[in-house]
Order: structure tokens, then sequence, then C-alpha cells
């Protein structure tokens, strides 16, 4: 079972990365650009009994090592695609 | 008092330490590898500087799940010591043995400089040769060391005076222009609930001889081996 992890700065959790990236944009006349947020994607492919089983694994895993809840949320979603990384 | 370096792969100041250990404060050392769960024998473990495991996913996370890290919860719970220094401090906060987490530099620059840090808990192993006011010199060399800690867990953290180091001005002001990283109330160093875990940003192992530039880094081990060897070496305040 695939799926996709999303993880994200907590709201209010100053992101430095971002702010970076906003201005540089900003430089090459990206000037209407709001706000912008750098987070992490990290693609799983588990064995699992159920579908429901696999995101409680997934889940796990982000408590235990993938984000650092103290600062960071995560999502998980499905992945449709057959591989993680096509050819 | 026997110590113990712990070795991960990416660690950089693993040499310093033991040098400093074993040929300054000439007390025995041996490297412990990541792998090994054996701290039976050790009075302190020091998980120096470096970028452990490359630092992947987060600065320390990796390493804060390591097999020497967890034998390090019993090591802890059994009267054991543990300085973690740069690295070592994001690995010990990571490893929930330490509150807060350490965030990229608010200033996104590498820094790498002479800090003064106000010494603000003297009731630790490691301080307890120290007076409460003084302020040492460090290095500190980092690119993550910015500490965050979020409203509770903070005012928790005052309340018990786990805040040991924050960074300050020659004359111990602590304000903004002082503070190298953007870390939260110049928090540079904290300790657990006991006093005997300690992380800190700064390196005192390049601030061990007079040829380095400074020797208050070894204050923090002649307070440590005084809470064992009652000798009168190091000045008492």
């Amino acid at each position: 079972m695939k799926l996709r992890v999303l993880i994200r700065l907590k709201p209010g959790i100053l992101d430095v990365q971002g702010s970076a990236v906003q201005r540089a944009l900003a430089g090459l006349g990206f000037g209407d650009l709001r706000e912008l947020r750098v987070g992490k994607l990290i693609e799983i492919d588990v064995e699992a009994a159920s579908a429901a089983a696999g995101r409680q694994r997934v889940d796990e895993m982000c408590r235990k090592l993938l984000a650092n809840t103290i600062l960071e949320d995560y999502t998980i979603e499905a992945i449709e695609a057959e591989r993680l990384a096509p050819r | 008092m026997r110590f113990g370096v712990v070795v991960f792969p990416g660690t950089w100041s693993d040499c310093d330490f033991h040098y400093v250990i074993s040929e300054v404060i000439r007390q025995p050392v041996k490297y412990i590898w990541h792998r090994d769960r054996n701290l039976a024998d050790l009075d302190c473990v020091v998980l120096p500087g470096g970028f452990s495991y490359g630092d992947y996913l987060r600065a320390g996370a990796v390493a804060g799940k390591s097999p020497v890290v967890e034998a390090l919860r019993d090591f802890v719970a059994n009267g054991g010591y543990v300085l973690g220094s740069c690295n070592g401090f994001q690995i010990l906060c990571e490893a929930g043995m330490l509150p807060g987490v350490l965030m990229r530099n608010e200033c996104l620059q590498y820094r790498c400089q002479s800090t003064n840090l106000l010494v603000e808990n003297v009731e630790t192993p490691f301080t307890r040769g120290l007076r409460a006011g003084q302020v040492l010199t460090m290095p500190i060399s980092h690119g993550e060391g910015k500490y965050y800690a979020d409203v509770p867990t903070l005012a928790a953290l005052k309340a018990r005076q786990g805040i040991v180091f924050r960074y300050a001005t020659a004359d111990g002001q602590v304000v903004k222009a002082a503070n190298p990283n953007g870390s939260v109330e110049n928090i540079a160093g904290v300790v657990n609930e006991t006093g005997t875990v300690l992380g800190l940003m700064p390196h005192p192992e390049r601030a061990a001889e007079t040829a380095m530039g400074g020797t208050d880094g070894l204050l923090l081990f002649q307070s440590l081996l005084g809470t064992l060897v009652e000798d009168g070496t190091f000045l008492k305040r």
C-alpha cells in the first residue's frame, strides 16, 4: 500500500527557509507572491492487510521519527500510482 | 571519572572531546560506537557535535532513535551524566530527553563564532563550580541552533530552573544583539529535571586550552569532576 506523507511547519512557526525562497522569487518578478512555506514530502510503500492498517502504521512512523510534532504537522494521503518512482 | 564519547557516522567533535578528556583533564575515556548499548562501566557519556547520519530528515532526528541513545535512558535513570554539545544537544531534544527542539538559524547563516554565555543555574553537576551571573566564552559552530519550545514547555522549563546558559554580551546583558541564531529568550543550554543531562549549542571542548583561545569550557568538566572527587581542585563559589 502506497502512502504519501506531507510534513509542514505548524501555523505560527516562523519558516525562515520559506521566507528566503519567497524573497528570491520576488527578485525574479514574482512580487505578487503573498506567502510561501516549505515542507517535506515522503512517499512510503508499506505492506498492510487493509487501508486502515497501512495508514495506522505510517501514522506511527510519523509520530516516532518522520515528524517532530513540537514543530510540525503531518497529513497522510493515498497514492494511486503503481510505483513510487515511475520510470 | 570514566567518560565515553559517542561516535555516530558523521560526528566530527569526537576526537576533540577525547583529547580534552584524556590529555587536559586526564580522565579515562573511550569511544562508544552508535550501535553499542553497553554503557555499564561509564560515569559520563558525551554526545559530540557534527552531523550524525548526515542530519537527514532533521538535525539529530535519526541519531535520537539510535541504539546508543536508547541505552542512554537507562544510563540516566541509574544516575549517569550526559553532556550533549551542538549536534549532541539536537540529538537529546529529538530523543525527548530534553524539552524543546533546535531549528534552522533565524539568520539562515551557518554561524561559527565566539559567544558569551550567561550562567543562570549553578545547581547542576556541570555548573556547580561556577557563580550565577558569571559569563563564559565559548565558540558556536552550527546552522541549526535556534532553540524553540512552546509557551507551556518554556514556562515549565523556567519554573524548574532548567535554563543553564543564555547568549549574552561580554558583561552579561541578555539582549537580541547577543543572540546568534534567534533562540527563544537567548537560550543556549538546558538541563533535564534531575540536572544530570545537559545540552548546549556551544562547544566546551573547543575552549579547553589557552592555545585554543580560552579555557572556559574546562569549567564544565571541572565542575563535573568535583561532584565525584571532592579534592578541592576546582574553585568553589
